[in-house]
């Protein structure tokens, strides 16, 4: 293997890795932007990674398992909603709990359906999202560079990595060119604001919440019926965390989310690839040294090396209006 | 409205532009607006002045939606309407600049604007029209503004200009303006004025919120004021003067006549030289202030609230940080010096809120009894708390101070304003401190609290101590200081000995005799 044929490889997998952090950050990002702090997206994203993996085992169909994932997470966020938005709760706490709750109730719940230890049955055929050749992906793969990269980085992957990134012009799009997104994004910073507009803000921030569900449920369906064949315990593995760092890092912008997410899917990428391999001058180094990297480097970049990131000034405070 | 008037005049119907009858609120215990009547006729410029707190900017929001009244009714040009929410004042023309604006920092001028008035689902239509319509308002009003600035990076004034423009975008009739001037410099808010004039004169109806006399006989047609939740006259601004203004505003009040000697003075215990403090959004609420306070003494200081007393007082209390300027106890300086410092040096400060500052409500009596002494041997050691001394000593304070329900162990909250207020008091006399600057002492008391409050204030002083007393009510501190000084706007505008008349305290309290 020559070290393009790495380059390749590599880029294709940073490209899988990135897609539940993608969808998640993004999910992120419409909370965050109206002001309600998310830390439950890695158990929004956990549920439906399950829930999409048992419709699919059940219907056979990946796009009733997408819907069945979108729906239950859809649900998380409105718990979350109706905690933080209406009742006011502590956002954190709120979230915490929902990972929890994610977190236990899946495995349970598979290990009471299906008797499989908490996984959920492997599904197969239409209902998983398979790789999508892209056209001419073989007769371009002789052509130097460009080839391969078409081949194996643009071609070869499911439908719902392509919806990813698709994500992220829509999302700057309803941002940044809609009244709902010029709304959203007061509402994070002055509530006020939007209230005296005599816009709800209740309701905008029910939205937002909504929104990120729906994302959720894409990066819980992609890691149970298209980058795998099955629901497998804490299968999130941190992930969601890992958006959220991405959308600091990426100071709450949809594009710079997109390029945050590929940085931390091709950290994931090196430390999977440098596996048993040794390090040229050192000698073979434990994996774990890779694995850490992306966690290290998300440490690093949270301590200030980004800058000052701004918040949404009024992100994790519930709205009352003042006397 | 008949067809064949309208064109050639101004259209002008016979109602008013707003019609108040009977609004009532309460917050809690707190009765903000009592029974409130008020007519405003259009194309007027009508202020409402009273002190703070006295339910001005809880009427508007009423008006604008933000509370429902619990009582009453609001007409606006003559048909009654339900005013739930802010967007039904919009549609009913109702037009609202806050006091803190309420803009989003990180958008730009045009963004602020549409906000809420976007004209559809997407923004480009309705950007293109904002910036016509922007255009259109700059000539007709003069009200120019950058539509592409960011708000954060705009002076105050411009802001304001910002909201104005979301007002009138709105197509507002009615525009309420919260205390307009306390963020401008003078020229800024002389610049408001010609606006506001201009406005008026276009057949607009203003509505202008203040404590500042001045504004009131500067560009008001009526002026309508209030004290303590109640509207309690309303005056054709021709027809009436600063002083009957100021007289209403600050009201009378039957106060016991507090039976004390002569005054003993001996050196100086507090000496505040040169201060000046800015509040946070730094703008200067105490200006370059000078005075002294000796043993055996009271110095009051009286001004209408909102003219620097809170902001010395808590300078004093070192709670905030002066600008420049120097604090003597006992001929200490105590730059820097915290709270519990203080305290060492022998300050003791009885707050003007005691809910906010003064008190936990959630804690037991005993508990609120030590608060802030609470490192004192007496209550324990090594950072253990000694509650059986901490309660033997709140009951001897309640049986000394009267506090009812004599028990050590209720919820603060459970006791009455007074009573409350008695806690706070007992704790900081009875440590026995050289200086005892007080804030509003007998604010939401009853009588015969007043009364003991008053007694124990002046014993303070026949032993020899230095008070500083604020207070907004004028007889208060016309009966318990020996020396009265008057504060206005942030500065101190003169000293009168305590028998010097209403009259004279009121003008100067207004700004306008020295």
């Amino acid at each position: 293997m020559d070290f393009f044929d790495i380059v390749v490889s590599i880029l294709g997998s940073t490209i899988r890795l990135s897609i539940p952090l993608l969808f998640t950050a993004l999910a992120g990002l419409f909370t965050e932007r109206a002001g309600v702090f998310d830390i439950g997206l890695e158990g929004k994203m956990l549920a439906a990674a399950f829930a999409s993996a048992c419709v699919a085992y059940l219907t056979g169909n990946a796009w009733l398992g997408l819907c069945g994932g979108i729906a239950v997470s859809i649900i998380f966020s409105l718990i979350h909603g109706f905690a933080s938005i209406t009742n006011r709760g502590n956002q954190i706490v709120s979230g915490v709990a929902l990972n929890f709750v994610a977190a236990g109730l899946t495995v349970v719940l598979g290990q009471a359906w299906f008797g499989q230890g908490g996984r959920t049955p492997q599904v197969s055929g239409d209902g998983r999202f398979t790789p999508i050749i892209l056209p001419f992906a073989d007769a371009m793969r002789e052509v130097p560079v460009i080839g391969p990269l078409y081949a194996n980085v643009i071609s070869g992957n499911n439908i719902l990595t392509y919806l990813a990134f698709l994500a992220v012009p829509i999302t700057w799009w309803v941002l940044f060119r809609t009244r709902f997104g010029l709304r959203l994004r007061a509402v994070g910073e002055n509530p006020g604001a939007v209230d005296t507009a005599g816009i709800s803000v209740t309701w905008l921030r029910y939205r937002a919440v909504i929104a990120a569900g729906f994302l959720c449920g894409f990066a819980g369906a992609y890691l149970s019926i298209a980058q795998s064949a099955a629901f497998i315990k804490d299968m999130s593995a941190g992930k969601g965390y890992i958006a959220l760092a991405a959308l600091i890092f990426a100071k709450w912008k949809p594009v710079p989310v997109m390029f945050a997410c590929l940085l931390f899917g091709f950290l994931d990428a090196f430390a999977n690839f440098m596996q048993g391999k040794a390090v040229p001058g050192i000698g073979e180094v434990p994996v774990q040294i890779f694995q850490a990297l992306p966690y290290i480097l998300t440490c690093i970049l949270l301590a200030g090396f980004i800058g000052v990131a701004r918040p949404p000034k009024a992100g994790g405070v519930a709205y009352t209006k003042e006397r | 409205m008949s067809g064949f008037r309208q064109g050639k005049a101004r259209r002008v119907s016979q109602n008013p532009a707003i019609e108040l009858v009977g609004i009532d609120k309460s917050f809690g215990a707190v009765h903000a607006n009592k029974n409130i009547n008020l007519k405003v006729e259009k194309g007027t410029i009508h202020g409402i002045i009273g002190e703070n707190g006295a339910g001005k900017s809880t009427l508007m929001s009423i008006i604008y939606g933000f509370y429902q009244a619990d009582r009453g009714e609001i007409r606006i040009d003559g048909k009654q309407l339900t005013i739930r929410d802010s967007q039904a004042a919009i549609s009913a023309g109702i037009g609202m600049v806050h006091q803190h604006f309420m803009l989003v920092e990180n958008f730009t001028v045009l963004e602020n604007i549409m906000l809420g008035a976007e004209g559809g689902q997407l923004l480009a239509k309705g950007v293109s029209e904002a910036r016509a319509e922007l255009k259109r308002l700059e000539t007709e009003y003069g009200l120019d503004v950058d539509p592409d600035a960011v708000i954060e990076e705009l002076p105050v004034g411009r802001q304001q200009r910002v909201e104005i423009l979301k007002a009138l975008y709105r197509k507002a009739d009615i525009l309420i303006l919260d205390e307009p001037t306390g963020v401008l410099t003078p020229a800024e808010a002389d610049h408001l004025f010609k606006v506001l004039k201009v406005l008026r004169d276009q057949g607009k109806t203003v509505i202008l919120i203040t404590h500042k006399l001045r504004e009131i006989m500067a560009i008001t047609d009526e002026v309508s004021v209030m004290r303590r939740g109640e509207m309690v006259a309303t005056r054709k601004t021709a027809e009436t003067s600063v002083e009957e203004l100021a007289e209403l505003m600050v009201g009378r009040r039957v106060l016991l006549r507090v039976e004390k000697g002569e005054a003993k003075p001996g050196k100086v215990l507090l000496s505040v030289k040169n201060l000046t403090v800015k509040d946070g959004r730094g703008v200067t609420m105490v200006d370059n202030v000078s005075f002294e306070v000796r043993e055996g003494e009271i110095v009051g200081l009286a001004g209408v609230a909102g003219n620097g007393q809170s902001e010395l007082l808590e300078a004093i209390a070192g709670i905030r940080k002066p600008a420049s300027g120097e604090i003597l106890i006992d001929g200490q300086p105590i730059a820097g010096a915290d709270p519990a410092r203080l305290r060492a040096l022998g300050l003791a400060h009885i707050p003007e809120d005691r809910h906010h500052m003064g008190l936990v409500l959630k804690f037991s009596e005993y508990e609120n009894a030590v608060l802030g002494y609470h490192r004192d041997s007496r209550y324990g050691r090594a950072g253990l708390l000694d509650l059986k001394a901490m309660q033997a000593e709140a009951v001897e304070k309640i049986a000394k101070y009267d506090i009812r329900p004599p028990n050590p162990l209720l919820k603060t909250a459970n006791f009455s304003g007074g009573n409350q207020q008695k806690i706070v008091v007992a704790r900081e006399i009875e440590r026995d401190p050289k200086v005892l600057i007080i804030g509003q002492p007998t604010r939401g008391v009853d009588i015969g609290a007043i009364e003991f409050i008053h007694r124990r204030i002046v014993d303070m002083r026949d032993a020899g101590k230095a008070v500083l007393l604020v207070s907004v009510e004028l007889d208060e501190i016309r009966s318990l200081s020996d020396r009265i000084l008057v504060m206005f706007a942030g500065r101190v505008v003169g000293e009168k000995t305590a028998d010097a008349g209403e009259q004279t305290l009121g003008l100067m309290m207004a700004g306008i005799a020295a």
